[in-house]
């Protein structure tokens, strides 16, 4: 960072006092104009070879600075600073200086950003919610205004995520944010691995470590094969991997660092499902999430800009949407026929024992084979597999082999139970903070479906959250799985496994072809479950292991 | 296991043998229960059900009860038991929600006798009515409890964990006659009258009871198509005393208290654990007595007699409560084992709920299930684990923990006192001896506790005594009036060594108004304080006003004064410093002074710098020395000093070494005060000229450095912290950080438990130990309440977001509060700090009207 004294500091934006904020915003007015200044006369003293490296540098500095600006004139909770870092923004523009433009359609490329709350028409709920958010993290998140549909899991949320990363805990600042990237690059995800080096660096980790797991300490080495085999199949977990871990002399680590780990490694693979099944967007200061480009007139994307953005590619998906309306209408009723039959009928046929069985393991079979036929578009993997190692591991070596997932009785481990205490006990509240989160997720319900109201949901979602876990050889002796067929569809089922197992996979395609009538808010709530799911279910194994080898 | 032993039980008839032993099971049990007989014993698990033989020497397998070729989910037993009226009656609780009978009369091998298939999610406990033969209750995972009779087919009641919400229920209404539980007539309430009825259901059923004519309670909410979101039940126990009462517990923490006969409302319900409560038993003998065990490892015992549910005792366990079982014959004895983590088995006494009273440490994993074998036998305790193993544990083969803990406590108090607890015997003992030689203080009082419980009232009863300063010793005052009167920053530097002096000396404490002194002749430069202004300082000191510049108070050094000698001679230069000394001998050996240990301490401070420069530098002063007089004040340290702190720099091991000394200090630096200072007296002093001549005051730093640290080695960390504030950077970096950052801590520490919170934030702020004055950027949130809504304000400090009003008003005059606000917690009014001390100080009502009593310390 060759900023010395010119170095921006933006922690003073984070501040709920208001006086504050306006002298930290001011600082970073006269920083970026006396910085522009020296770029405007470093550009018309021409031709000072010595001088071209540093005013590259100096000019890549700058628009930095401009992007983060940007960013805080979009996302700021604060409606003092969007407005003062529009207005700098502004009056850089009249300095001649190119000033960046957001890329993309808001947070997320699936859902209309039309759709998604924007910041500063937020309730007071809300607003405490985003201002806590930004005063932790100095950013307000596309994954947050997400998830902002479901205020009360966000909150949920971020508590737990904040705690994860910032608050007490055996692992140092610098190790969590790694494990974070360490987790997402395991799917790909450039948009959390982009997040996480930011903080990374920010919290003084060695720059070195991002050029791979190898440039690493070798504990966190160590750590690449738990991480491997708990995001693509966590039922191979033993206590060998523990004692691995635990038991490598200097590089080893203690149960407490361990549980921290995982929790951590869980978070982050669930998330990176969250950010593909929602098509989160790229952050508008990171990479990817602004231009300087100017607009051209020529161009199609002038549109793009403007205000239109989606309106253009939208038109066709709506008149198809209008095509096949009758169609998802009668998707939607079907849903609630069956859920109505099933609530009938429960009582008077019984399956056999046998029958019972039966139809978990076809079904667990099944899910195995479930899979989009555009398989074949692999979003490009960008720079971030180097963080990680055997890129080839996949969920999916597995489902086309058929290898044989064991099955796992949550009437003998369940997370209630077991593994809230063994997380209690090594990493004090955290267990707390997921258990609530989990409760939250799994009852979270407006007892609404599409257009209907005064629904009872909890079939529905305690089938998708049985068939996440049946995915992962998690069985409950008390559900029919026959349900899950009458309920989950085919084209939902192919959305949920893509989300769960091979999140890069996911296209808006997919986002769009299943519950057609339902709303974005819905879709967004069942892509909670299957994170929350997915992280319960790593958790379990990874726990199970734990205490096998703790016994 | 040692001593196997063997304990014969002789109970009204039946004789009960055995000794501690175990056998192997195929799978991992998940739960047990005992045959009334206390012969036989149950094992459930997810692929074991199996009926063994408690022999003398063993378990002898009796019976399998999983037959059929395809293993069946029915099979698979989250729960067992045992009927305690009828040898052939089981009850199991299977994983997928259906709860199974058992009858070991019938003649086929499938003993299975009725099927249940109510619940819709794991049932997670079966409990039989203690007295009444077919009556059973099950608790499951999907909310309800089901209460089924056996003789018929389905269930006649369902209680719902949750608060009954309004939806197309369907009601059933049945008549009860108490001493059968079979329902004698049943009828459907149609819906658009169930609707009416689930809003008041008791006023509808007394309805119904007048039209019909006979005694009507509402029975059994039939779930409608419309499952409510209820708890998961854990466990459910019928009471043993009360016929019609059972209590369930639930996984938000909740415990309810039911009638039998009254499905549509719990009688009771109360928060007893933070997470789910995994179990629950009622005592056998105390009525109303339930023990309940949750997932935040605790066990509490509630007395359910009175009104509110009493928490009488709680016992803090180290892992999850999944099993508690009381211990029959001891009334405050109960059993427990964890979920997780922990495989022991504790027996516990309530009324000791630190130490457990018995361990049983036999099994390889959690243990999953635990029954006494006899209702009347507090001696044998079978359990099953997950460890695949069945077994039976003697009291007398316990390990008891309590025989290994330290039983002796000791603390200091903040005046110096002393409190030593330990076992009555170890302190009887010990009084018999004499007192220590030379120790002045005395147990002040003496108390015995006596613990009720009885088993143990060897081991628990303990005796503690306190001891005290010598009365006379002056208290502490001196450190209060010193931190509070102390100038610490904000004037000159000579200034605020004069002003320290000053403050020293007008408490009598005379050594450190000089070491002030002689800071600040060091430090400051001489040339800018006029000679007057010094000799005036001095001259109140000292009794004698001689013309001296200035003069060191030695009486550290008298002490030293032998060994010196020896050195001083052997250099054989010093012509003044042999006349000094010569006197000096003489006074110590007048002062009959004992503490020669000491001595060569000061000797070295003397000699570290004498050493190190030209002997003219100090003009001693012979006929300042008047043997006759006592002036010289010996410090009476309570344990000696160390020769190594003067010579070599403190390394860590010192560290360790005085590690607790500046905390005990409060004491010692008492009793060094106790001795009379009358008036300091110099030996030597420095010529004003003579220092001026380039003396940097770098010079110094060596010499600053062992008096800080021989302030702090004495007990008085005040003033070396004092000092290293004051001079900061010029000494600093002479003393490591560690030993700084531990001065200061225990300074701070000193300062907050007399309360003097100002001083020590403001030593706090003035420290420049990155690990000190972070002390104060921690847990700075003050959490307020509005004024007017009584609600926390979350957002913003002093603006409602609720009523969008200003909450920092004074309650007295009415405008907005500027300054220092104060206000009462319970009532979230308060006002200017004058204003409300004024008010309180007329009435003890709040300010604001509101009638609150509020209290103002």
């Amino acid at each position: 960072m060759a900023e010395g004294e010119n170095e921006v500091r933006w922690d003073g934006l984070c501040s709920r006092d208001s006086t504050t904020r306006e002298t930290a915003l001011e600082n970073i007015r006269q920083t970026i104009l006396r910085k522009s200044e020296c770029l405007r006369l470093v550009k018309e003293t021409p031709h000072r070879p010595s001088d071209g490296l540093s005013n590259t540098e100096s000019s890549d500095g700058l628009n930095k600075l401009l992007a983060h600006l940007l960013m805080l004139s979009k996302r700021c909770p604060f409606k003092d600073v969007r407005e003062k870092s529009e207005f700098i923004l502004k009056s850089i523009q009249e300095l001649g200086i190119r000033i960046p433009r957001p890329l993309g359609q808001g947070p997320s490329r699936f859902i209309p950003e039309k759709e998604i709350l924007q910041v500063g028409s937020e309730d007071a709920q809300m607003h405490a919610l985003f201002a806590d958010s930004f005063a932790a993290l100095g950013r307000l998140d596309n994954i947050t205004l997400v998830m902002v549909f479901h205020p009360q899991y966000l909150e949920s949320f971020l508590k737990t995520q904040h705690y994860l990363l910032q608050m007490d805990g055996p692992l140092p600042l610098h190790y969590r944010h790694y494990i974070g990237i360490m987790a997402a690059a395991r799917h790909q995800c450039s948009y959390l691995v982009n997040l996480h080096v930011n903080d990374f660096l920010h919290v003084g980790g060695d720059p070195k470590w991002l050029n791979g797991l190898e440039n690493a300490p070798q504990k966190l080495q160590n750590l690449g094969e738990l991480n491997k085999v708990l995001a693509h199949r966590p039922w191979l977990i033993t206590k060998e991997h523990i004692e691995g871990l635990l038991k490598a002399e200097e590089h080893s680590w203690s149960l407490a660092e361990l549980v921290h780990a995982v929790v951590l490694l869980t978070h982050y693979h669930s998330l990176a499902s969250f950010t593909f099944g929602c098509g989160i967007s790229p952050e508008i200061h990171c990479d990817g999430g602004h231009t300087f480009r100017p607009p051209s007139v020529s161009n199609y994307c002038i549109c793009d800009i403007t205000n239109g953005n989606h309106s253009v590619d939208e038109m066709p998906v709506n008149s198809a949407e209008n095509v096949s309306v009758s169609d998802s209408f009668f998707e939607v009723e079907a849903l609630m026929e069956k859920m109505r039959q099933l609530q009938e009928c429960r009582d008077e046929e019984e399956a056999s024992q046998e029958e019972m069985a039966s139809r978990f393991e076809i079904e667990k079979r099944e899910s195995m084979f479930v899979f989009s036929s555009d398989d074949d578009e692999v979003t490009p993997a960008r720079d971030v597999s180097r963080h990680f190692e055997d890129t080839s591991y996949g969920y999916k070596d597995f489902s086309r082999h058929g290898m044989h997932v064991p099955t796992f009785r949550v009437q003998d481990y369940c997370w209630e139970d077991h593994g809230y205490s063994l997380v209690n006990r090594l990493y004090p509240d955290v267990g707390q903070l997921i258990d609530e989160k989990f409760h939250i997720a799994y009852n979270l319900t407006y007892n609404t479906m599409a257009m209907h109201k005064d629904v009872d949901t909890s079939m529905l979602r305690r089938a998708i959250w049985n068939y996440i876990h049946c995915m992962f050889g998690i069985r409950y002796d008390d559900y029919d799985y026959g349900e899950i067929n009458q309920l989950l569809d085919r084209s939902f089922k192919v959305y949920i496994k893509t989300v769960v197992c091979t999140p890069e996979k996911v296209t808006k395609r997919m986002y769009e072809s299943f519950w057609r009538q339902f709303k974005h808010s819905e879709k967004v709530h069942v892509n909670l479950l299957l994170i929350e799911a997915r992280m319960q279910a790593e958790l379990l194994y990874a726990l199970r292991a734990i205490t096998r080898y703790m016994t | 296991m040692e001593k196997m032993s063997r304990v014969t039980t002789a109970l009204g008839g039946s004789v009960l043998t055995g000794r501690t032993m175990h056998c192997h099971l195929d799978a991992p049990a998940n739960a047990i229960s005992v045959c009334r007989d206390a012969a036989q014993v149950v094992v459930a698990g997810r692929s074991i059900f199996k009926i063994y033989a408690i022999e003398e020497e063993q378990f002898v397998e009796k019976l399998n009860l999983r037959v059929g070729r395809k293993p069946s989910l029915n099979l698979s037993c989250a729960d067992v038991v045992w009927h305690q009226m009828d040898e052939n009656l089981l009850a199991t609780a299977a994983t997928n929600g259906v709860v199974v009978t058992w009858n070991l009369g019938r003649p086929s091998r499938n003993k299975q006798d009725q099927l249940f298939t109510e619940h819709k999610r794991t049932v997670n406990k079966v409990c039989f009515h203690p007295t009444e033969a077919h009556v059973l209750l099950s608790g499951s995972q999907d909310g309800f409890m089901k209460c089924f009779d056996l003789r018929r087919k389905d269930s006649v009641s369902t209680f719902s964990g949750e608060a009954i919400e309004a939806g197309p229920w369907e009601w059933v209404m049945v008549r009860w006659v108490p001493a059968h539980p079979v329902p004698s007539c049943i009828l459907r309430i149609h819906h658009s009258f169930a609707h009416g009825l689930t809003r008041d259901a008791e006023s509808r059923a007394n309805e119904a009871q007048e039209s019909w004519g006979c005694p009507v309670y509402p029975l059994g909410l039939c779930s409608g198509p419309q499952a409510g979101q209820s708890e998961s039940v854990r466990d459910v126990q019928f009471s043993i005393r009360d016929y019609f009462t059972f209590a369930s517990t639930f996984e938000n923490g909740n415990v309810q208290l039911w009638d039998i006969r009254r499905p549509d409302r719990c009688e009771r319900m109360f928060t007893a654990h933070n997470g789910p409560v995994f179990c629950c038993d009622w005592h056998p003998e105390d009525r109303g007595w339930l023990a309940t065990g949750g997932r935040d490892k605790m066990v509490k015992v509630w007395d359910m007699t009175t009104h509110r549910a009493k928490e009488m005792h709680c016992v803090q366990t180290i892992a999850s409560v999944a099993r508690v079982k009381w211990r029959p014959e001891c009334r405050h004895h109960l059993a427990t084992c964890s979920m997780m983590v922990d495989h022991n088995i504790y027996v516990w006494d309530v009324r000791r709920p630190f130490v457990p009273a018995a361990m049983f440490e036999e099994h390889r994993d959690v243990t999953t299930g635990i029954a006494w074998r006899h209702p009347h036998d507090p001696s044998f305790l079978l359990s099953g684990s997950k460890d695949s193993s069945l077994c039976q544990h003697l009291f007398r083969d316990a390990s008891q923990p309590v025989e290994r803990a330290n039983p002796e406590g000791l603390c200091y108090g903040l005046f110096g006192d002393l409190a030593f607890a330990a076992k009555e015997s170890l302190v009887a003992a010990e009084s018999g001896r004499k007192p220590y030689t030379g120790d002045r203080r005395h147990p002040i009082f003496f108390k015995r506790k006596l613990d009720p419980a009885e088993p143990f009232a060897g081991l628990a009863s303990s005796a503690l005594s306190v001891f005290e300063t010598e009365p006379g010793g002056g208290g502490m005052r001196w450190f209060v009036d010193t931190a509070e009167r102390y100038a610490l920053a904000g004037r000159p530097l000579a200034e605020l060594c004069d002003h320290n002096a000053k403050v020293a000396r007008e408490l009598g404490r005379n050594q450190v108004a000089q070491t002030w002194t002689m800071l600040r002749i060091i430090y400051c430069s001489p040339g800018l304080v006029p000679t007057a202004n010094l000799n005036h300082s001095v001259g109140k000191g000292g009794s004698c006003g001689l013309p001296l510049m200035n003069s060191f108070n030695l009486k550290d050094m008298a002490p030293g004064l032998g060994s010196e000698t020896r050195l001083d001679r052997s250099k054989g230069d010093a012509r003044s410093d042999t006349v000094l000394l010569d006197s000096s001998a003489t006074l110590i050996t007048n002062e009959d002074n004992e503490e020669t240990e000491g001595s060569d301490v000061p000797a070295d401070y003397l000699l570290g710098d004498v050493e190190g420069e030209e002997d003219e530098l100090y003009l001693l002063d012979p006929e300042h020395a008047h043997p006759e007089e006592p002036e010289c004040v010996l410090p009476q340290e309570a344990f000696p000093l160390r020769h190594e702190i003067v010579d070599t720099p403190p390394g860590p091991e010192h560290l360790q070494d005085k590690a607790d000394s500046p905390h005990v200090s409060g004491s010692e630096a008492d009793v060094a005060s106790l001795a009379p200072v009358d008036s300091s007296f110099s030996l030597l002093s420095v010529s004003h000229a003579l220092y001026d001549s380039r003396l940097p005051p770098d010079f110094f730093s060596a010499l600053v450095r062992d008096m800080l640290h021989f302030y702090a080695e004495q007990g008085d960390v005040q003033m070396a912290v004092s000092v290293l504030i004051i001079l900061g950077e010029r000494v600093r970096k002479d003393i490591d950080e560690q030993t700084q950052e531990h001065w200061y801590t225990s300074y701070i520490d000193l300062l907050q438990r007399f309360r003097l919170w100002n001083v020590s934030n403001e030593v706090v702020k003035l420290s420049t130990s990155r690990a000190v004055s972070c002390l104060n950027q921690a847990s700075t949130t003050l959490h307020v309440n509005c004024s007017h809504c009584k609600r926390p304000m979350s957002s913003r400090g002093w603006v409602c977001d609720r009523c969008h009003r200003c909450a920092s008003m004074c309650a007295v005059c009415h405008h907005v509060v500027k300054g220092l606000f104060v206000w009462c917690q319970g009532c979230s009014h308060g006002g200017h700090l004058q204003h409300i001390m004024k008010w309180l100080e007329g009435s003890s009502h709040c300010p604001a009207g509101c009638g609150h009593l509020c209290e103002y310390s």
